[in-house]
């Protein structure tokens, strides 16, 4: 009869591990699931989270050396598809899925760490309008970033040659894909800023897939292109391709043709505009000068520089009217006068004692003065009476008194 | 002496149009604004007419500056 050994625990799960690392199914597994428990382990930088499912779940790690190849940050809730192992923890007898690579199910790692940055950097307002600087109207120099091969710096030139071959292109050629582009490009920006070599930036290149365009969508590159005193047009791939780089930029072309196009005015438009100008300088200053010859002409028709006599005729005539007015008041003045006078003279004369005598009434005198009462003279007496016409010498009969 | 850019040139002679065409300026300076503006039209058509597109590299400037400073 065979007695059954006895194990200690570490046996045990030494044990269990050598036969889940023999399993060669399970040294490289495919697992999907949601994400629940995460830690970042801030010491460490290693990803401690619970894969799990409607009915059950596994404990996982991902270390840094992994993790750091992440392009998005895992959260709770998030469906990721895993690849992996899995092993034994020793120490606690714990199998867990040990990750090397996780992508976010159903919308791709990329995707997913465009969106969290966009809403990043949004949030920061690195995207507000009111930050967008206008792109200068007639740029002196054009500064342009992108691969120096390919059809979009060809084409980028061809158009500022075309258009407005007045403005110098300096070119900083760099690496538009792969892990290097993202350093060059915000390097190409940071060096034309701090010479100021350009009024403008196009920072660019052709179309290609979203792998291939991401260095535009890095935080490095969205930062830089942020703090570019000079303003940028931005000109990643095609028409429908929106990257980082776009949303922060001063002004987003739809191509790196588009581009050339937005950052110089075209030459034909702007001779016919200088000609415009120059036929409105002349327009004014004709108008001015017809506007000052007939200011003249009035001056020189109006009637005190033609006829002073006139003018002195005018005068006299009011004069003339002047002093005919106040001879016709004198006048009237004067028969008012007249009449008046008329008036008095009239009752004057009514009044007169020679009127009165007129009416049969005498004067008496006696020794030469005038009678009024008859006790004055007595029976005898000499009394001369003065009638209207003579005189009368008398002696008195008697007297009434 | 700086010598004037053909953005300075056209700004200013876009000035002189809306100063002429406000007619508020005595008839002197008007005529003197009026010469003044067809120098400035000219320069900018020469400008544009005898353009070459010129094309440099970054680092090529950034020597160049580097050159004169020594």
């Amino acid at each position: 009869m065979n007695t059954p050994s006895v194990l200690s625990v570490g046996q045990l799960n030494a044990y269990i591990k050598s036969i889940i690392d023999g399993d060669i199914n399970l040294n490289n597994v495919f697992v999907c699931g949601e994400i629940s428990n995460f830690t970042d382990h801030y010491r460490t930088g290693h990803y401690y989270l619970t894969l799990k499912d409607e009915t059950s779940s596994i404990k996982a790690v991902m270390f840094r050396t992994a993790n750091q190849r992440l392009k998005f940050m895992p959260e709770n809730g998030m469906n990721v598809i895993t690849r992996g192992r899995i092993s034994v923890f020793e120490r606690d007898g714990q199998y867990q899925l040990y990750i090397d690579d996780m992508q976010p199910d159903g919308l791709g790692a990329l995707n997913l760490a465009f969106e969290q940055l966009k809403n990043k950097l949004a949030a920061e307002g690195l995207f507000d309008q009111n930050r967008k600087k206008p792109i200068p109207k007639y740029p002196a120099r054009i500064g342009v970033i992108t691969s120096p091969t390919g059809a979009a710096v060809r084409d980028i030139f061809n158009i500022l040659s075309r258009r407005f071959p007045l403005a110098e292109v300096v070119l900083c050629p760099v690496q538009v894909q792969g892990a290097s582009a993202a350093p060059q490009i915000v390097d190409a920006i940071n060096r034309f800023n701090a010479g100021s070599y350009a009024d403008v930036l196009i920072v660019g290149r052709g179309g290609g897939s979203i792998e291939e365009l991401w260095a535009f969508n890095e935080e490095t590159v969205a930062r830089a292109v942020a703090a570019s005193k000079i303003p940028v047009i931005s000109a990643v791939g095609h028409e429908t391709d929106f990257t980082i780089c776009d949303f922060v930029a001063d002004l987003r072309a739809p191509t790196p043709s588009a581009a050339a196009e937005l950052a110089v005015p075209e030459s034909f438009e702007q001779k016919s505009y200088i000609t415009s100008m120059k036929y409105r300088c002349g327009k004014a200053v004709q108008s001015e000068i017809q506007f000052q010859r007939a200011k003249l002409s009035r001056l020189k028709a109006s009637p005190g520089l033609v006829s002073p006599v006139m003018i002195i005729n005018t005068y006299r005539q009011k004069l003339d009217g002047y002093l005919t007015a106040m001879q016709a008041e004198f006048s009237a003045a004067l028969s008012a006068g007249r009449s008046g006078l008329a008036v008095l003279s009239s009752k004057l004369d009514t009044l007169s004692p020679l009127k009165v005598l007129g009416r049969g009434y005498a004067l008496a005198y006696s020794e030469g003065k005038l009678l009024h009462n008859a006790s004055a003279v007595g029976t005898g007496s000499e009394v001369d009476v003065l009638l209207a016409k003579g005189r009368l010498f008398c002696t008195v009969k008697s007297v009434e008194k | 002496m700086k010598k004037q850019t053909y953005e300075e040139s056209i700004k200013k002679l876009e000035e002189i149009v809306q100063a002429l065409e406000e007619g508020s300026k005595p008839l002197e300076e008007t005529l003197k604004l009026f010469e003044e503006g067809t120098k400035l039209a000219a320069f900018c058509n020469s400008c544009l007419d005898n353009a070459e597109q010129k094309i440099v590299e970054l680092s090529s400037l950034e020597q160049g500056e580097a050159a004169d400073a020594e």
